[in-house]
């Protein structure tokens, strides 16, 4: 009989399942610690933590189990009202919850966790509760000696009248017992009322069986356990020295049942007294019938599926331009009703396409909602006050993106609180209210979604900023630098503003990490300073990783594809605008300031490209840093909506190319990695001036 | 002739587990995932058995169990609560609402057969 | 004491059962005058040599990249590989699908000779000093079949430099956090 279920195969639906849980209880967590939450809100917490244990049990899971009920044991105190919800109790309860996040996150690996803050923690609940209930609730299970040999039970079974209205059926509760060994069953039915006074729906019999059995008596007792409180119950070993002997043969248990089964075994309500119909039952709806536990019918899809159909919508995107490419080169006039399908063709797939999308996207709440604890824990640890702000939550972006965001987030968030804000005292000298405020939003913004992170601090010092930057050799000491321009040296890699190590924001994680994150979604980040008053990040994020918006242009007999977001202009620049530059190559002036041109086909190192910037086309770029440089091309062909498509999934990351994509005659083109080139395009500069001086 | 049960869970991997188990001992098994939801299930034909979690969103177990208890076609039929090792009030509350008897969590497949069997053979 | 293999041109026969005998089946290639054997189990599948998108700044042998099915996939060129000239491709080269570790590669070859049935024991060591296009460490041995003598060729090892490469990016992508 053993192991006749394999329950492996459920692990991974329960940990997707805890990971559901462990948001709902940190989101429930926050409301209370918000003051915002009613009953059901704490009974939910309670429930997710619940179900986490329950599910923790059976996959063998004990450290997690006997965190998980010290945790429960105090949420079930503040579900009964025993406990006050207090700010310390709350942050307590948000730890627990980051340790039993903890802990699953070590179980779904199959790690070793060592335990330490697990403990601490339990012991923090513990605490809570008071000495009292200090002690783990579980029962002992009595042990259950085994006896030597068969043994006689003798066992006096008496149901209360309304057993059987709790589903208990006797005949079932015999047939177990005869699984243990040989069983007499002997039936009194004295008790039974006259025919005008039975109840059809109770029970007036009682037996005494025998039970010859090696099983102990607690397994006998246990067979009883649904009943033990609908009826009298005696067990009995009977000693080998008086075998009673049965009282009769054995009458036949089942007619012997059926007499007193369920309502429907008797013909007819047998006494006028009885009401022909039983209690009218109660509408389905139940008493909390109308309260919704959360908004919204949903069904829950695997994200594996939802990819493939991401994907799918892809190739029907890059099919359907095919076939529109096709079609453009009919001769004008032909065909006009397979034109005209074909539009509606196109305004459909766009349309699937962004459905689609659409079911990928993902309010950002769910990262939001991790910041609140995140500034109420660094105000502790840093001495400050400060409050949290926090708007657009709502604003949906692809379920990759908002994965992505939190790392960011995070950090630019630490490093408002630790470098921007100023302590009270500082802020109150400064005029300021003691409180500072960090400002989180999120809206949509042509196309993309827009966030930002703003504080009322100090603002970044420009002048501290440039001398660090001097000192770590990021800038030549005699750098002429704008505002803007130093404000955004603190992107660079392995700069940091902190003075002395901060345990806050100096764990070796600079902005340029921010950046590089931000820059492998496909996003932008600047930074808006006013000394004084504050600092504001712009995080600007594509609303899909899948699906880009291209311009697509060909140098020599290749064809790339120019993120559009990156584009500011194209331009065919006059002799007299291009300019020799020691050191910077050709630069080019472009809308009242200088721009270093970059030939693509140089950087890539392609044949046959339009060699005289002045035949060719420069498209003015931007990069996430704000800088501006000029990239040239032969010609562009036209700007296109492509999916993306991975180059590293079976071969390895390139410079200067972001990924790849399928255009409409079905063959790749590579997507442009804008940052890359400009980095590249600054390198040949430096050659070819090491070469010009070589050559002098 | 098969019998059927109704699985009660505001847990996915409870209510998978539970009817994976006893299909696989061939019981006909329905789920699902509140107590109301239950309840239209059960309205709407009759189950032999039906397994509920005590504690779920929208209608608990015990409500459940009343509200079945008052079908005229569930007054006798087996229900099976599921508890969690120290819940003994639980047991009592849910004994009192009528239900049959109780399954102690964390689960374990044989000893959910072996009861299952034993007051839904 | 190698006796020569009976060339089996059913392509349909079925793969030997990894573990119950030492024995392969390798689809066989040429290159010029050359003929290369690769195992079976890691063909994904044969084409028709479609013009692929060229990647920059790369080694002659690293083609470039084709659509397959959606998937973008990387060419090399194996003539170029072994240190020839790369191949002037027409439309009856062969495209070699690959299935190596996770990733699809595909290698450009001149034409599909053969599919033989080879017991592990049949595969002998390479002589030393042997003049071939290929480097050494990237041959498993050789194997006669009939008059003809071919190359086995050890996939990993082939590719060993674009893994590399690639590994040795993704440890700086790892390790770059405190830059």
């Amino acid at each position: 009989m053993a192991g006749f279920t394999d329950l492996e195969q459920f692990r991974q639906t329960y940990f997707d399942e805890c990971a559901e849980m462990l948001a709902i209880v940190e989101a429930g967590l926050l409301d209370l610690a918000r003051g915002g939450a009613d009953a059901e809100t704490v009974n939910a917490v309670f429930r997710g933590v619940h179900s986490i244990k329950g599910g923790g049990g059976t996959f063998g899971l004990s450290a997690l189990v006997a965190f998980a009920h010290e945790f429960e044991t105090v949420l079930d105190e503040v579900r009964a009202g025993r406990l006050a919800p207090t700010g310390a109790l709350v942050d307590l309860l948000i730890r627990a919850n980051d340790v039993l996040g903890a802990l699953l996150a070590d179980a779904r690996e199959g790690r070793e966790g060592d335990g330490i803050l697990a403990a601490r923690v339990a012991a923090d609940l513990r605490a809570v509760l008071g000495p009292a209930e200090a002690d783990g609730a579980a029962v002992e299970t009595t042990p259950t000696a085994a006896a030597d040999g068969p043994q006689r039970f003798q066992i006096r079974f008496a149901p209360h009248p309304h057993m059987l209205s709790r589903g208990n059926e006797p005949l079932y509760l015999f047939r177990a017992l005869a699984h243990f060994g040989p069983l007499e069953v002997e039936c009194d039915h004295d008790a039974v009322p006259t025919l005008d006074h039975l109840d059809p729906e109770s029970i007036h019999l009682s037996w005494t069986l025998r039970l010859e059995t090696g099983q102990p008596e607690a397994d006998v007792r246990e067979i009883f356990d649904f009943v033990a409180e609908d009826c009298d119950l005696h067990v009995a070993v009977e000693t080998e020295a008086e075998p009673e002997p049965a009282a009769g043969p054995p009458p036949d248990i089942g007619r012997e049942v059926a007499l007193v089964g369920p309502g429907g075994a008797m013909a007819e309500p047998l006494s006028p007294g009885l009401p022909a119909e039983p209690a009218p039952p109660r509408p389905a709806a139940g008493e909390n019938g109308g309260r919704g536990a959360l908004a919204g019918q949903s069904i829950r899809v695997d994200l594996d599926k939802l990819d493939r159909l991401v994907n799918l919508v892809g190739e029907m995107v890059i099919t359907q331009a095919m076939v529109a490419e096709q079609a453009a080169s009919l001769p004008p006039g032909q065909a006009p009703r397979l034109l005209e399908g074909l539009e509606e063709l196109a305004r459909h797939t766009r349309e699937l396409q962004e459905s689609v999308m659409a079911v990928r996207a993902q309010p950002v709440r769910s990262v939001f909602a991790r910041m609140p604890r995140l500034v109420r824990e660094l105000s502790t640890t840093l001495g400050k006050e400060v409050g949290l702000v926090m708007r657009g939550e709502e604003t949906e972006v692809d379920k990759t993106v908002v994965e992505n965001l939190a790392d960011p987030l995070t950090h630019m968030i630490r490093n408002s609180m630790d470098h921007g804000i100023e302590a009270p005292d500082a802020r109150e000298a400064a005029g300021k209210a003691r409180a500072g405020t960090v400002t989180l939003s999120a809206q949509h913004r042509s196309g993309r979604i827009v966030i930002e992170v703003s504080d009322d601090g100090r603002g970044i010092d420009r002048g501290r900023v440039l001398r660090k930057a001097v000192d770590k050799g990021l800038v030549p000491a005699d750098a002429q630098l704008s505002e803007e321009e130093v404000d955004q040296l603190i992107f660079l890699p392995g700069f940091s503003t902190a003075e002395a190590i901060s345990n806050v924001s100096g764990r070796g994680v600079g902005m340029d990490v921010v950046r590089r994150n931000i820059t492998q979604l496909g996003g932008r980040i600047t930074v808006h300073n006013t000394p004084g008053e504050g600092t504001r990040f712009v995080l600007s994020l594509p609303l899909t990783l899948a699906v880009m918006d291209g311009m697509v242009i060909r140098t020599g007999g290749e064809r790339f594809v120019l993120p559009l977001t990156n584009i500011v202009e194209t331009l065919r620049p006059r002799p007299g605008d291009l300019h020799r530059v020691p050191g910077q190559g050709t630069v080019m002036m472009a809308r009242g300031e200088y721009v270093q041109l970059a030939p693509l086909a140089r950087l890539l190192g392609i044949q046959g490209a339009q060699p005289d910037p002045t035949r060719a086309l420069v498209v003015l770029l931007e990069t996430e840093e704000g800088g501006r440089f000029g990239l040239v091309v032969d010609e562009l062909l036209g700007q296109q909506q492509v999916v993306v498509k991975s180059l590293d999934a079976h071969y390895r990351r390139l410079d200067g190319i972001a990924a790849a994509t399928i255009l409409g005659d079905g063959r790749v083109a590579l997507i442009l990695d804008v940052a890359g080139l400009q980095a590249m395009g600054r390198g040949l500069a430096r050659t070819a001036a090491a070469e010009e001086f070589a050559h002098a | 002739m098969t019998k059927s049960v109704l699985t009660v869970d505001d847990s996915r991997t409870m209510r998978d587990m539970v009817a994976f188990t006893l299909k696989g001992a061939g019981y006909e098994v329905a789920e699902a995932e509140d107590g109301k939801k239950a309840m239209d299930l059960a309205a709407g034909r009759r189950f032999d058995l039906v397994i509920t979690d005590l504690n779920m969103p929208v209608m608990d177990g015990l409500a459940l169990i009343r509200g079945l208890r008052a079908l005229p076609s569930y007054k006798s039929t087996p229900i099976l609560m599921l508890t969690t090792e120290a819940d003994g009030a639980k047991k009592q509350e849910g004994k009192a609402a009528g239900a049959t008897g109780w399954l102690v969590k964390p689960f374990n497949p044989e000893k959910l057969v072996q009861v299952v069997r034993t007051v839904c053979p | 004491m190698h006796k020569p293999l009976p060339a089996t041109r059913d392509a349909a026969a079925p793969p030997a059962a990894p573990g119950s005998q030492p024995s392969r089946q390798l689809v066989t290639f040429t290159l010029g005058t050359e003929e290369f054997g690769i195992p079976i189990l890691a063909v994904k599948e044969i084409r028709g040599w479609t013009p692929e998108t060229r990647l920059p700044n790369l080694p002659p042998h690293v083609r470039g990249v084709i659509n397959l099915r959606g998937v973008i996939v990387p060419i090399f060129d194996l003539r170029a590989r072994f240190g020839g000239p790369q191949t002037e491709a027409t439309r009856r080269h062969v495209v070699i699908v690959l299935t190596i570790g996770e990733r699809l590669q595909g290698i450009l070859t001149d034409a599909i000779s053969d599919i033989l049935d080879v017991a592990d024991g049949d595969i002998l060591p390479a002589p030393n000093g042997d003049g071939g296009l290929v480097d050494r460490a990237a041959i498993l041995g050789l194997v006669a079949s009939g008059n003809r003598m071919v190359t086995v060729l050890d996939l990993g090892r082939l590719f060993a430099a674009e893994t590399q490469a690639l590994d040795e990016m993704q440890d700086t992508m790892a390790g770059t956090a405190g830059a």
